[in-house]
């Protein structure tokens, strides 16, 4: 209290409390009191209440199939998106910028339209769905819908996060490899990679998190079966649906729990890429 | 400073080890845009294509209809609320943040990003459980008779919540790297907040200010998952245009299902446009700003 007052009596700008104050009010209304609520309610049904709520087989499978796919689609990105990153900060063509633009598509459109969309393009009749039913490839519908719509959503995040250390890389590193003999493999793979691997796990982490808790583009796409194409949170959408609060907060503090570890772990594997980059620059 | 170039850097060879080969340049260039055009034009390609599937008329006839306009009303007004209130959150938020300096500075720019990582669906679940009749405060509102859960406020905060963070993290940096000096000047010269806010704070972070309202605007236009779970899908009530493509798609009216979406992937489109424009602007700025200080550092006698 006394070292406020000290504090405030230094300030030299106006406005601190007021606007501090505000920020908190907010914050608290909007953010954490209903983030606390989930907590709450669970912690009000007991440990084992909310073991048997999350560990029902239904809940078990939409659990491991979103996790699971999650996992994979972020995998698939981070190549992809590595790939992406490479071609646009290293490689001059026509039409660069227009792509660079393009890539951020998946967080402008609404998740809404993107699973319409990819289900058009995917659906056994579709315009990619309907070779690939042919050769006896099932995509919407089917967890590989479920794969190809969450790889939608994730891409900006694979790309963005590795593009600008891409594009600030000293050259100075690659010129000293190829000067000391190295091929352009080797120098990509002992020089380069090393400097974007902080970046390109963050990317990762991103579309993890991201994956698990997608719903608009999923829904359509999946099919909804229970136990074979349902992920957590339409499971959550479907309990509340019926009125078991339960048994959809308890679903939502395990995705909570999910994406409070993984902010975490990004937040660890920035402040390792800041190590390994910020030193050599001013 | 010259920097002297060594010989060998110049050498054919040398420059064929710094330089990927061009097989390889053709290769990962025409996989990433192969990648691309799959992932994201041809679905962008197929909400145009459906929506015009049975021909112009049929198009504008989806626009025809009373719970259509409703929707685009609505979607209008949720967006023409939220967006102005987290805009002065995010301007509250970065004033606190850049301009003062306080314990648990970190936490609180942490917990204003929290609502990113919270997916749609628990977002709408826990204003449930805090605005719902059953909820913490549902018998309150009930009792002054204001419905939240299942009509427009409760879609109003739900938008809040999922587009919460997008206009003070865009401001945030921008402060902070504006600094604090101009507005320490200006109070030693008696300047009011206001005047400080208006002459020197907005103007230095006007275009962060843009770009984030931009990013906050989309979101809150196209937002699905958490305002579905806390609209109750009544028509013509409580739908917005994102529930509204829904709601069609599921009867299997698809033209009028992707003609709306069409609406939602021009706005996306113009929201990209208008995105990459101020992206430029920007930094063209700041490559005028650093001119500007070597300008400055190089009139300077040496130190």
């Amino acid at each position: 209290m006394n070292k406020n007052k000290r504090n405030s009596s230094r300030r030299v700008l106006p406005g601190f409390g007021i606007s501090l104050g505000y920020t908190v009010m907010y914050l608290s209304l909007i953010v954490l009191l209903p983030l606390s609520a989930a907590f709450i309610e669970t912690a009000g049904m007991g440990l084992e209440g909310f073991w048997n709520a999350v560990t029902r087989p239904r809940v078990l499978a939409a659990l491991k199939l979103s996790f699971g796919l999650s996992l994979i689609a972020a995998f698939v990105n981070s190549v992809a998106g590595l790939l992406v990153a490479w071609v646009l900060a290293r490689y001059q063509f026509p039409g660069r910028k227009l792509v660079d633009a393009a890539i951020d598509l998946p967080f402008a459109l609404p998740t809404a339209v993107a699973g319409i969309a990819l289900t058009a393009v995917y659906a056994p009749n579709g315009w990619l769905g309907a070779p690939l039913a042919d050769i006896g490839i099932k995509i919407a519908f089917a967890p590989p819908g479920i794969l190809i719509a969450l790889m939608f959503v994730g891409l900006p995040f694979a790309v963005r996060t590795v593009q600008p250390v891409l594009e600030n890389l000293d050259s100075e590193l690659e010129e000293a490899s190829a000067m000391l003999g190295a091929s352009r493999l080797t120098t990509f793979r002992r020089v380069i990679l090393p400097v974007l691997l902080p970046s390109v796990l963050t990317g990762f982490a991103m579309c993890f998190a991201r994956g698990v808790g997608e719903y608009g583009s999923v829904v359509f796409i999946s099919g909804n079966m229970p136990m074979k194409t349902e992920i957590a949170p339409l499971l959550i959408v479907t309990e509340l649906e019926q009125y078991d609060f339960h048994a959809a907060t308890a679903i939502a503090v395990v995705m909570l729990l999910l994406s409070f570890s993984v902010l975490f772990i990004i937040n660890m594997l920035q402040a390792w890429s800041n190590r390994r980059t910020g030193h050599s620059r001013a | 400073m010259a920097k002297t170039v060594h010989p060998r850097l110049l050498s054919p060879g040398f420059s064929r080890a710094m330089q990927d080969p061009k097989w390889a340049r053709r290769l990962l260039c025409g996989t990433a845009l192969l990648f691309l055009a799959l992932l994201l034009l041809v679905p962008l390609a197929a909400v145009f294509t459906e929506a015009l599937r049975k021909g112009w008329g049929a198009f504008f006839e989806s626009f025809n209809n009373p719970d259509a306009r409703y929707a685009i009303y609505l979607t209008l007004l949720v967006a023409g609320i939220s967006v102005p209130l987290n805009l002065v959150f995010g301007l509250a938020a970065s004033w606190a943040v850049t301009k003062h300096d306080f314990p648990g500075k970190s936490l609180l720019i942490t917990l204003i990003d929290l609502p990113f990582s919270v997916s749609p669906v628990v977002s709408g679940l826990i204003l449930v459980l805090v605005f719902g009749v059953h909820g913490w405060f549902g018998s309150f509102f009930n009792s002054i008779g204001l419905q939240v859960i299942f009509a427009v406020p409760g879609i109003v905060l739900a938008t809040v919540f999922v587009t919460f963070p997008f206009v003070a993290r865009e401001i945030i940096p921008a402060m902070e790297a504006a600094g604090r000096d101009e507005e320490q000047a200006a109070i030693m010269l008696g300047a009011s907040w206001w005047q400080i806010l208006h002459r020197i704070t907005l103007p230095n972070v006007r275009w962060a200010l843009l770009y984030g309202v931009l990013l906050c605007n989309a979101r809150a236009m196209g937002e699905f998952g958490a305002v579905s779970v806390v609209s109750g899908h009544i028509r013509g009530e409580t739908n917005t245009v994102p529930l509204h493509v829904e709601i069609l798609y599921n009867e299997y009216n698809f033209v009028a299902a992707f003609a709306m979406a069409s609406l939602l992937a021009v706005l996306a489109l113009l929201t990209l446009v208008a995105k990459t424009a101020l992206e430029w602007r920007i930094q063209h700025l700041e490559k005028e700003a650093v001119t500007e200080r070597t300008r400055h550092r190089e009139n300077e006698p040496a130190a």
